[in-house]
């Protein structure tokens, strides 16, 4: 393939090979699911997962049992990392969507082979995410007071506060994406309840599939719910971190209290998703052998989103900066010369380096169109969103306005271990889908295919 | 043979192709068929004008479902910080929708998503597990690479000998009858 089509071109050829048909496609994705023998990388890597996860449920019983004196919070950083876990968590969570919708209706053909795993890996991130604020509740059994409801208390919560938002954001994003993913899954599980051979199978993809038969009018109506939640998709995962950031921005924290929070929180959301949905597919692409319908046009485009969504935070540093400065706030202005130079200066400078300096490599193309170095440009930008979020959180805080009130965090193990078991829990579930799933919508490669013979004739 | 059992619902023919398919179509209702239906492994998007079914009700259900989700939103919000609970927050105005505005739009989003993914599956009458097309041999090829198209024993055009005849000119590969419903 020659390097100038994969940049300027989306013609069909490109985003799946010439040599697939509607039966190879079918055995191919399916084969995976329904073949009796699974890699080794599968379980290995399983395995790596479930040890963490089971790390996560010690981390989260000692929580309950011993309280959250446990994790290096206090006052003045009351806000740890189970709050930079929360950010860091539902910013992954929005790559899905914005694949899935976004460009379903930008009509970027490329998002065909990688919304379905894209889709999944947000409603992971996002239950991952939805874990951290009970967690970080301290009496968490009580958590259903946030919620409206009538209660002998006569007691309402108090709806002008964003962290109540959130909750309603967050709790609509994962109901949207589970219908969204479910809906698009269902003709898939019709194939899989077709081309199954165990009893067991038969059973389970028979009804998970809800009896789709394929025909043209259900095809009418599934197209149009579908393409009305991704119009009804986009707005809401712009609304989400929108809505997260109204968490700090409310607040007048010198660091939170900006107006350019929303955009950037979105842009930062959008840039760590995408590095996720990198640091998932290009491993499993190898090991499972789809490199026929992930192209290198398929990484490459994701690659240039990565860039582009990274310039955008980028601007966001430079304007935190700047806004800090002509606040003409002493306090604000403090924060800006403590964020460099203060005792997490280190943490800054590691942030600009990976989050901003290292995806610059993204603009030399032998770097986008490698999976390997792309692998790890990812990964850094994944760490980096994450330190990004721990800036935000922990170093705007840990000096208040009084230095009296002056405070040093430190995370505890505690910390770590549930920061890596929330990764467990993640990983497991992205392992038992690609186990359990169909990973590539099917039947939307089968459309390009059609396209192509179409094109062809 | 009891009655229920060799009641006849109507044939199917099967095809290799979309074109095929599609030309079988058109044939069909241009003949005057009505009670037809396709099945194909993914969305055609001319076939669902071609039988006469291009309207979906999806979009209606999901705006009322929208604008139920919007005025219960607003109005919980309106009726627990104006009305039940009054909070004088420095004489703020306590009907102080800018900050109900969040709310009300994911429950909007919320409920117009619920409704539409209700009314797909009750407009495709699913989820039925199973239905007497799933025993015609070779159904299952449909959901992979197979094109089938259907004609119901209801339909007042419908003469079996003169179907499967058709059928055949249409190039079908296989012709089915499909008993009891």
């Amino acid at each position: 393939m020659l390097e100038s089509e994969i940049e300027s071109s989306s013609a069909p050829h490109l985003l799946v090979s010439p040599g697939e048909t509607l039966e190879s496609v079918s055995g191919k994705i399916s084969g995976i699911v329904l073949g009796r023998k699974h890699p080794a990388f599968w379980w290995v890597s399983f395995g790596v997962a479930f040890v963490l996860l089971l790390g996560l449920l010690y981390g989260i019983i000692t929580l309950f049992a011993i309280g959250v004196g446990i994790w290096g919070i206090n006052i003045p950083v009351a806000w740890g990392f189970a709050i930079v876990n929360f950010v860091w968590w539902i910013g992954i969570g929005h790559a899905g969507t914005f694949i899935s919708a976004i460009l379903l209706l930008l009509l970027q053909k490329w998002r065909n082979s990688i919304n379905r795993l894209a889709e999944a890996m947000t409603l992971f991130a996002v239950a991952c995410a939805g874990m951290f604020p009970l967690l970080h509740l301290g009496r968490p059994w009580t958590f259903f007071w946030i919620l409206p409801y009538p209660n002998t208390m006569g007691l309402w919560p108090q709806f002008r506060s964003p962290l109540v938002w959130d909750v309603f954001a967050v709790f609509t994003y994962f109901t949207v994406s589970l219908l969204f993913w479910y809906t698009g899954l269902i003709p898939d599980l019709a194939t899989m309840r077709d081309r199954a051979r165990t009893w067991f199978s038969k059973i389970g993809f028979g009804i998970m599939s809800l009896g789709w038969r394929g025909s043209a009018v259900h095809w009418k109506h599934f197209q149009t719910v579908y393409l009305i939640l991704a119009g009804l998709s986009t707005p809401l995962v712009l609304s989400v971190h929108s809505v997260v950031s109204t968490d700090f921005a409310v607040a007048n924290i010198p660091g939170w209290h900006t107006t350019i929070f929303p955009p950037f929180f979105v842009a930062g959301a959008i840039y760590s998703g995408f590095a996720m949905v990198l640091n998932i597919m290009i491993p499993l692409r190898y090991v499972y052998g789809l490199e026929s319908v992930i192209t290198q046009r398929h990484l490459n485009c994701m690659a240039g989103v990565m860039l582009a969504t990274g310039l955008m935070v980028g601007y966001g540093y430079i304007m935190e900066t700047f806004t800090g400065w002509y606040s003409g706030d002493i306090f604000e202005q403090y924060l800006v010369i403590n964020r460099a130079i203060g005792p997490y200066g280190w943490t800054y400078w590691l942030l600009l380096t990976v989050n901003i300096v290292i995806p610059q490599l993204l603009w030399i193309r032998r770097i986008r169109t490698n999976p390997v170095s792309l692998f790890f440009v990812a990964l850094s930008v994944n760490i980096g969103m994450w330190l990004e979020r721990f800036v935000i959180i922990i170093v705007s805080l840990h000096r208040d306005f009084l230095t009296s009130s002056w405070g040093i965090f430190a995370p505890t193990g505690w910390d770590w271990l549930i920061l890596f078991g929330s990764v467990g829990l993640f990983g497991s579930l992205v392992f038992l889908f690609v186990r359990f799933l169909p990973m590539i919508p099917m039947s939307e490669i089968k459309e390009i295919i059609a396209e192509r013979k179409k094109e062809a004739a | 043979m009891s009655s229920a059992q060799s009641h006849l619902y109507g044939l199917t023919a099967e095809f290799d192709s979309a074109e095929q398919l599609l030309h079988a179509a058109r044939t069909v209702f241009d003949k005057g068929f009505r009670r037809i239906d396709a099945f194909t492994p993914y969305p055609i998007e001319e076939l669902p004008e071609i039988i006469g079914r291009q309207h979906s009700a999806v979009p209606l259900i999901m705006l009322i479902g929208g604008i139920i989700g919007a005025v219960t939103a607003y109005g919980m919000q309106w009726y627990a910080m104006g009305y039940y609970y009054p909070l004088n927050i420095g004489g703020r105005p306590l009907n102080s929708w800018p900050l109900f505005i969040p709310i009300t739009f994911e429950l909007t989003v919320l409920f117009s998503a619920l409704s539409g993914i209700a009314g797909f599956l009750i407009l495709c009458r699913l989820p039925r597990l199973h239905h007497p097309l799933f025993s015609v041999p070779g159904f299952e090829r449909v959901s992979t690479d197979k094109f089938v198209l259907w004609i119901e024993a209801v339909d007042p055009c419908f003469d079996e000998r003169n179907v499967r005849r058709l059928f055949y000119e249409l190039q079908a590969k296989a012709v089915t009858e499909v008993h009891g419903k």
